[in-house]
């Protein structure tokens, strides 16, 4: 039941007795310290997420509790869904604490403004930021906690600090004498929170730098550990929502008299959509709420509503391809390559459909409303925006929505939605449920044509080929909508009409080319669409890659040497991996067996550059990638084990796009796949066999590691695929090979 | 509704639900054993296998009625066996899991694999694994724990 695995709520956090005894009311725990909701448009209105001028000042006891048992409980400030930071954030605060990390304990913390990104000044996982923001803050964290603990140590032992050493949650005296962390905590509690501590050289680190397994693996292996969907609280209801087939759609009339026939069906009423209108089913169960679902006759009123249709969008967006769009980058001659010989020009196009995430556990919310306060339960990336969604739907304000971060089967983007859709549904229901707790479910259905997708996209380029074979005037048009344009950051983050998602990794590429233009177009279409891991990456680093590759296959040119000579001296990353990747790929790159070839591709994304070399060959009419060697530049490896895993698998996800029904389209605005069937994602036997990950040692600011394995695979494996028949593969998803 | 009487994990359960319920929602929400997962409901993702009668099965198409006698084991229950277990600790030790949500479905295959060919090949593991997803993308980690299961197997230490 719920309260033996909860994370602690805000009541519990707020007389929570750190060290033993509350310092709450001194550090201003809770107190608002850094962003508001409102001054979040303020910090976005800057260049791009900026750092907020004000004073941070965490205090250490909305994130460590020294427990008498020994155990010391860490709060994660951010969603845990793979990603590995409910194990990366406590070994960072671990490491400078000196404590005993058998004994540390994670939990993913509520929705609190102690608890948002330090950049992001909201409380989300996005933009592979939760080391790159996160690192400094617990560090910082780990290292003031220790220091009270060694002043009270000190104070009880009549000597100084300096005097003092840690290790493993023991404090040791120069006398001989010691005490551990639990014994010391009261002490340390009356302290003050130092305004300075003094950080690790990186020699003295304990944890960061090692392969640290997760704390989490054992509670996923033996099916003991609690996601969101399987909260059970007690009198929980559960609610599944027909939706519209067309997005926006309205509900004209119910016929329900057969879904309520159903054992178990409670209640069946209409509900706003974040679009549209739906039809809520509650029942006592999943299983009767959904054959409640399928049970119910609704007429749908599509007055007004647009029905997109896939093959009308590539029409119409291969015509806005022909012709500048606003401009996202303009370097040198825009029409250079007008002046260059047809025989040295290449034009290529490319299509990406729209993409789902689909995450393994269906999207849901359990929401419990109370007349003047709510509980929520939520898998979510956007903790701030989610709680302040079910307090409007409720009309409360948002610190009177208790907001618990529940442990999330993948997300990859599709948790963090500005609208918070899913959390209005749950809201909207709990809502005429008063007192009940509802746990709102989609199923798979409803995820794979609920939309939200990766934006579909057309990409024109016409390359000029200078005299040394390398590109020298580059015009390059993308279509596609605009990510940010529906959620509050659009008004503020798009510029001249360009939506950064969408041109990241072409218009801010690290290959030197002197005549450069890109431009975009942001076409309006009724389908939902959404970041998904590595976001515009996905669809730039393809066209980038596999069009530097074609060039050095015509320059003939090996295509690590090529991307060498043509990246800037200054993308000192992406060159570190192109070396370490050489180096590390040396054994089997250029000795494959007939029928297998070398595919190469470099990306930096999110900070952290990337190099992919993939040996493939074609079974059954697929490509096969028999093994992957990546290297990778991410600054200070915090935990090599994760990144690692993050690489050897994320490469698998990123392979998606290359399914042969890896891509989502619309009929006369209806989605046309419905579930695994239609949509299906890679599994084993389309996976890379091994995956070998080379981490450039450096000891820079640690960057992210969540997006960046995405990018560079599938231009890699088309690059390989291009080797073997020589075709170069522009349309995706890839069907024919 | 109709009332049943199953063997989950050596232990005899009776639940009263209608005959279509679905085994998956049997265990998660009447026994109120979650381990087991829902993905898709079309047992195209492998989330929610259970063993049936020692055969890997999903459980979200299997209608409650349908199960009869035949003794069911969950990822709750197949730590009580040697194969289980060594699969369990295979997968803590490689550090497979990411977000874990498809990873119970994941081990009872590979239980069921390692039981019946205890020396997989790299196609045995495609062929037993190839129905079951993992958006997070880990399946070299899964083909390593298998592996590394086989040979704890093969020791003895199982």
């Amino acid at each position: 039941m719920v309260d033996s695995f909860r994370p602690a709520d805000q009541h519990e956090l707020s007389r929570r007795s750190f060290l033993g005894v509350s310092f709450a009311a001194a550090s201003g725990l809770f107190v608002s310290l850094y962003l508001d909701p409102d001054s979040i448009k303020k910090v976005l209105a800057q260049e791009g997420p900026q750092p907020p001028t004000q004073a941070k000042v965490y205090p250490p006891d909305a994130f460590v509790n020294i427990r008498p048992d020994g155990k010391i409980v860490i709060q994660v400030n951010r969603l845990e869904f793979g990603q590995g930071v409910q194990t990366a954030l406590p070994l960072i605060l671990a490491d400078e604490l000196d404590a005993d990390w058998a004994n540390v304990v994670a939990n993913l913390a509520p929705a609190a403004d102690v608890y948002k990104d330090p950049m992001f000044g909201i409380q989300m996982v996005g933009g592979s930021g939760s080391i790159a923001h996160s690192f400094q803050q617990y560090r910082e964290l780990g290292a003031k906690t220790r220091a009270m603990l060694v002043a009270a140590a000190a104070d009880r032992w009549g000597t100084s600090a300096d005097k003092i050493r840690t290790q493993a949650s023991m404090v040791h005296g120069p006398g001989g004498q010691s005490a551990t962390y639990a014994e010391l905590a009261g002490e340390a509690a009356r302290k003050p929170l130092p305004d300075k501590v003094r950080l690790k050289n990186p020699a003295e680190f304990r944890f960061i730098g090692k392969r640290v397994k997760r704390l989490d693996s054992r509670a996923k292996c033996d099916g003991s550990l609690k996601f969101g969907l399987d909260l059970d609280v007690p009198n929980m209801k559960v609610a599944v929502v027909a939706h519209p087939p067309v997005f926006g759609a309205r509900v004209k009339s119910i016929v329900d008299e057969e879904a309520r026939r159903i054992e178990g069906v409670r209640e069946v009423f209409e509900i706003p959509l974040a679009k549209g209108t739906g039809v809520a089913v509650v029942a006592d169960k999943f299983w009767p709420a959904k054959q409640a679902r399928s049970q119910l006759k609704i007429e749908w009123d599509f007055t007004g509503v647009e029905r997109p249709d896939s093959a009308e969008l590539w029409t119409r967006y291969k015509q806005l391809g022909l012709t500048a769009g606003n401009v996202a980058v303009s370097n040198g001659d825009a029409n250079a390559v007008d002046k260059i010989a047809a025989s040295n020009r290449i034009v290529a196009e490319y299509e990406f459909p729209y993409l789902a995430h689909t995450p393994m556990e269906p999207l849901n919310t359990t929401v419990r409303f109370d007349g003047d306060r709510a509980e929520v339960w939520a898998g979510s990336q956007f903790q701030t925006f989610d709680q302040m969604a079910v307090a409007e739907v409720l009309g409360l304000k948002p610190e009177q929505v208790t907001f618990h971060t529940e442990m999330a089967g993948g997300g990859f983007g599709r948790r963090a939605v500005a609208d918070s859709h899913v959390q209005r549904e749950a809201a909207a229901i709990a809502k005429r449920l008063r007192g009940t707790p509802v746990k709102l479910v989609w199923t798979r259905e409803d995820d794979v044509q609920g939309g939200y997708y990766r934006p579909m996209h057309f990409h024109r380029i016409e390359v000029g080929i200078g005299p040394d074979g390398l590109p020298l005037a580059w015009r390059h048009v993308i279509v596609g909508q605009s990510i940010l344009a529906a959620t509050p950051f659009g008004q503020m983050l798009i510029k001249n009409g360009v939506d950064q998602t969408a041109t990241e990794g072409t218009a801010d590429t690290h290959y030197n080319i002197p005549n450069f233009h890109v431009s975009v177009h942001h076409p309006q279409v009724n389908v939902p669409v959404l970041w998904w891991r590595s976001v515009g990456h996905t669809h730039n680093a393809f066209v980038m890659e596999t069009l530097i590759d074609e060039l050095a296959t015509r320059a003939r040119t090996d295509p690590i040497a090529y991307r060498r000579k043509l990246l800037k001296p200054e993308a000192k990353k992406p060159l570190r991996t192109l070396d370490l990747l050489e180096q590390a790929s040396a054994s089997w790159r250029n000795n494959l067996p007939k029928g297998h070839a070398l595919g190469v591709s470099c990306h930096e994304s999110f900070d952290t550059g990337v190099a992919c070399a993939v040996d493939v060959s074609i079974e059954s009419k697929r490509p096969k990638v028999h093994r992957a060697t990546i290297a990778v530049d991410c600054g200070l490896a915090v935990n090599p084990l994760t990144i690692e895993s993050q690489f050897q698998a994320g490469v698998g996800f990123g392979l998606t796009q290359l399914m042969a029904k890896g891509a989502i389209t619309l009929k006369n605005g209806v989605v046309e796949q419905r579930n695994f069937d239609g949509y299906v994602p890679p599994y084993i036997v389309d996976a890379p066999v091994t995956v070998d990950v080379h981490i450039v040692p450096s000891t820079e600011a640690p960057t992210g590691c969540g997006e960046p394995p995405v990018p560079v695979i599938s231009p890699a494996v088309v690059n390989a695929l291009a080797r073997l028949t020589g075709k170069r593969y522009r349309t995706l998803p890839l069907v024919n090979i | 509704m109709a009332t049943y009487q199953l063997n989950v994990n050596g232990q005899r359960r009776e639940v009263t639900v209608d005959p279509s319920t679905p085994l998956l929602w049997v265990l998660r929400e009447d026994l109120r054993m979650t381990g087991t997962k829902f993905g898709c409901g079309i047992s195209a993702c492998g989330a929610c296998t259970v063993h049936l009668a020692g055969v890997a099965t999903r459980s979200c198409i299997v209608p409650i009625s349908h199960v009869g006698d035949r003794p069911i084991v969950t990822i709750e229950g197949i730590g009580q066996d040697s194969v289980g277990r060594a699969v369990q600790d295979a997968w803590v030790e490689t550090d497979v899991v990411q977000c874990g949500y498809c990873q119970s479905g994941q081990i009872m295959s590979a239980v069921a694999l390692l039981k019946h060919t205890p020396k997989p090949t790299d196609q045995n593991i495609e062929e037993s694994m190839g129905g079951n997803l993992c958006r997070c993308g880990t399946y070299p980690r899964i083909r390593e724990a298998i592996k590394t299961a086989s040979a704890q197997i093969a020791k003895g230490g199982a």
